[in-house]
């Protein structure tokens, strides 16, 4: 017994043989959003915990790439789009029910908090800088005291910020690999941990690269379990879902997704975070290296391989 | 108003007229469609079975691809129809993401594009192009709520299925089986 499809009168670009709409931009923007959001989410926390002192690179530096990783990802958005012309159509409508819309207002959100936060520490990065006008001193002056409300509110944004990375692919019943709410939690945390490499890589004090390694390890850990999760999710469901899974268990994502993204990606920095926190000297910037790494290509390979899965009928 | 298509896969052909005729009556560009045909053929000789199947957008009771529209220009117009509104779209690709039937193309001009029941034709009080040229007459349109359209007539005295119901989307499509 053999089933055969054949589709004809169809040949259609980026939709036949398979959906290939989405390509590099995405993941990127994905990646940005969730780094961005990693960054955000721990100097809010640290200055709430009134940490500023100790974790210098977590609240005064790191938050520096945070505008640039966000507009960067913006501008990843915009590539992607095929009909750029109209781009400003979604900043006229607000769609609760269309990830893609609250996201995107999210960023717009987001994104000028960052740069007041930011401003708000360039004077004591950049020690020579002069605001030159009476008025940006005064409202200097005004963020600064209002440092610890922006922190809040930073945390917050930093949260559906990540959680949204995730929510974009989830929403989207039709392709079963994304469609699990698993993927929210999963992006936001991998976001985190890319946010946590990224400061630890920038901190040139020992005290707090310590304290960043240990999160960091927690988030690893964390990570880990709901991949885990994901799978045995898609192993116990129908059968779009289990052959969704079987892409990276023997199918041709296998390979990478199990070299770059758990054993390069999370595992082995893993490691060496343990090590550097038993006393090993280890250079630093290869475990943040490798989380960075890891954090793309995963939602490279997500992206890539959702589009293959699909309903068969 | 439900408008609604049902297919007769029991007298389909698959001459591809269907295909052409909306090509040609809704000026799709070379190299894309709106409306495709399906072989399905299951067994090995002697016994084989083909179903054929003249597919399009289901316009959906439940459709995912109005919902993820971060600007609105997919939207649902009178009797259920799913419509693009090209000038709103920003070519995002959510809609196609969106759709297990993968019923929407990216318009070489940018805008997203897909089957509209010819609903420039039913303003006319015509049906749609695949289904007046259909040499076997195997596609029947109406209005599902209405008992004496041709849609609900077929219906009636036949066995038909939906593509993919586990999707959720409540596609409106009837293949006659
Ligand atoms: S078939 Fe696809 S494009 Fe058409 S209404 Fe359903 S989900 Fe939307
Ligand atoms: S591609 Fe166009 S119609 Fe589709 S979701 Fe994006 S804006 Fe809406």
């Amino acid at each position: 017994m053999k089933e055969e499809l054949f589709v004809s009168g169809r040949n259609i670009p980026y939709i036949d043989p398979y959906l290939n709409i989405w390509h590099w931009e995405i993941p990127v923007y994905l990646f940005l959003g969730g780094l961005a959001a990693g960054i955000m989410f721990f100097a809010g926390y640290f200055t709430i915990m009134r940490k500023e002192k100790e974790m210098q690179a977590t609240v005064k530096y790191a938050p520096f790439l945070v505008p640039v990783a966000l507009v960067l990802g913006l501008i990843a958005l915009f590539l992607d789009l095929k009909h750029q012309l109209y781009f400003w159509r979604l900043y006229t409508t607000i769609r609760l029910e269309s990830p893609m819309s609250w996201g995107a207002w999210t960023l717009m959100l987001i994104t000028p908090l960052s740069m007041v936060w930011v401003a708000s520490y360039t004077r004591e990065v950049f020690s020579r800088w002069d605001w030159k006008f009476k008025i940006l001193y005064q409202l200097e002056e005004l963020i600064i005291k209002n440092r610890k409300s922006l922190a809040w509110a930073m945390m917050f944004l930093a949260v559906i910020l990540g959680v949204y990375t995730g929510i974009l692919l989830s929403a989207f019943n039709a392709r079963p690999l994304w469609n699990t709410s698993i993927l929210g939690p999963l992006f936001l945390v991998s976001g985190l941990s890319t946010g946590l490499a990224t400061i630890i890589w920038m901190s040139k004090s020992k005290y707090e690269r310590k304290v960043l390694s240990r999160l960091d390890l927690m988030l690893i850990g964390v990570e880990l379990f709901l991949i885990i999760h994901l799978f045995m999710g898609f192993l116990a469901a129908s059968e779009v879902q289990i052959e969704a899974a079987q892409l990276f268990l023997g199918g041709e994502f296998t390979v990478v997704f199990w070299v770059f993204v758990i054993i390069l990606g999370l595992i082995f920095p893993a490691i060496m975070e343990i090590l550097e926190l038993r006393g090993f000297h280890i250079p630093i910037w290869i475990p943040s290296l490798l989380i960075l790494i890891g954090g793309f290509v995963f939602r490279y390979v997500m992206v890539e391989a959702g589009q293959i899965t699909r309903y068969l009928y | 108003m439900r408008y609604a298509m049902a297919i007769d896969t029991k007298k389909c052909v698959g001459c591809s007229d269907c295909v052409v005729a909306c090509q040609t009556e809704n000026n799709v560009p070379h190299g894309y469609c709106r409306d495709w045909i399906v072989e399905n053929v299951v067994g090995s000789y002697p016994n084989v079975e083909i179903e054929l199947r003249s597919e399009r957008c289901n316009h959906c009771d439940n459709s995912p691809c109005v919902r993820c529209c971060p600007t609105g220009a997919s939207h649902i117009v009178e009797g259920g129809i799913v419509k693009v509104t090209h000038s709103e779209c920003i070519g995002c690709g959510a809609c196609i993401q969106s759709c297990p039937y993968d019923a929407r193309y990216s318009h070489p001009d940018g805008y997203v594009d897909k089957c509209t029941f010819c609903d420039h034709r039913l303003a006319l009080g015509q049906d749609p192009a695949c289904v007046e040229v259909c040499p076997t007459s195997c596609l029947y349109f109406g209005d599902l709520e209405d008992p004496n359209s041709e849609v609900a007539k077929a219906l009636k005295n036949r066995n038909w299925k939906v593509l993919a119901p586990e999707a959720g989307t409540k596609p409106q499509l009837y293949f006659l089986t």
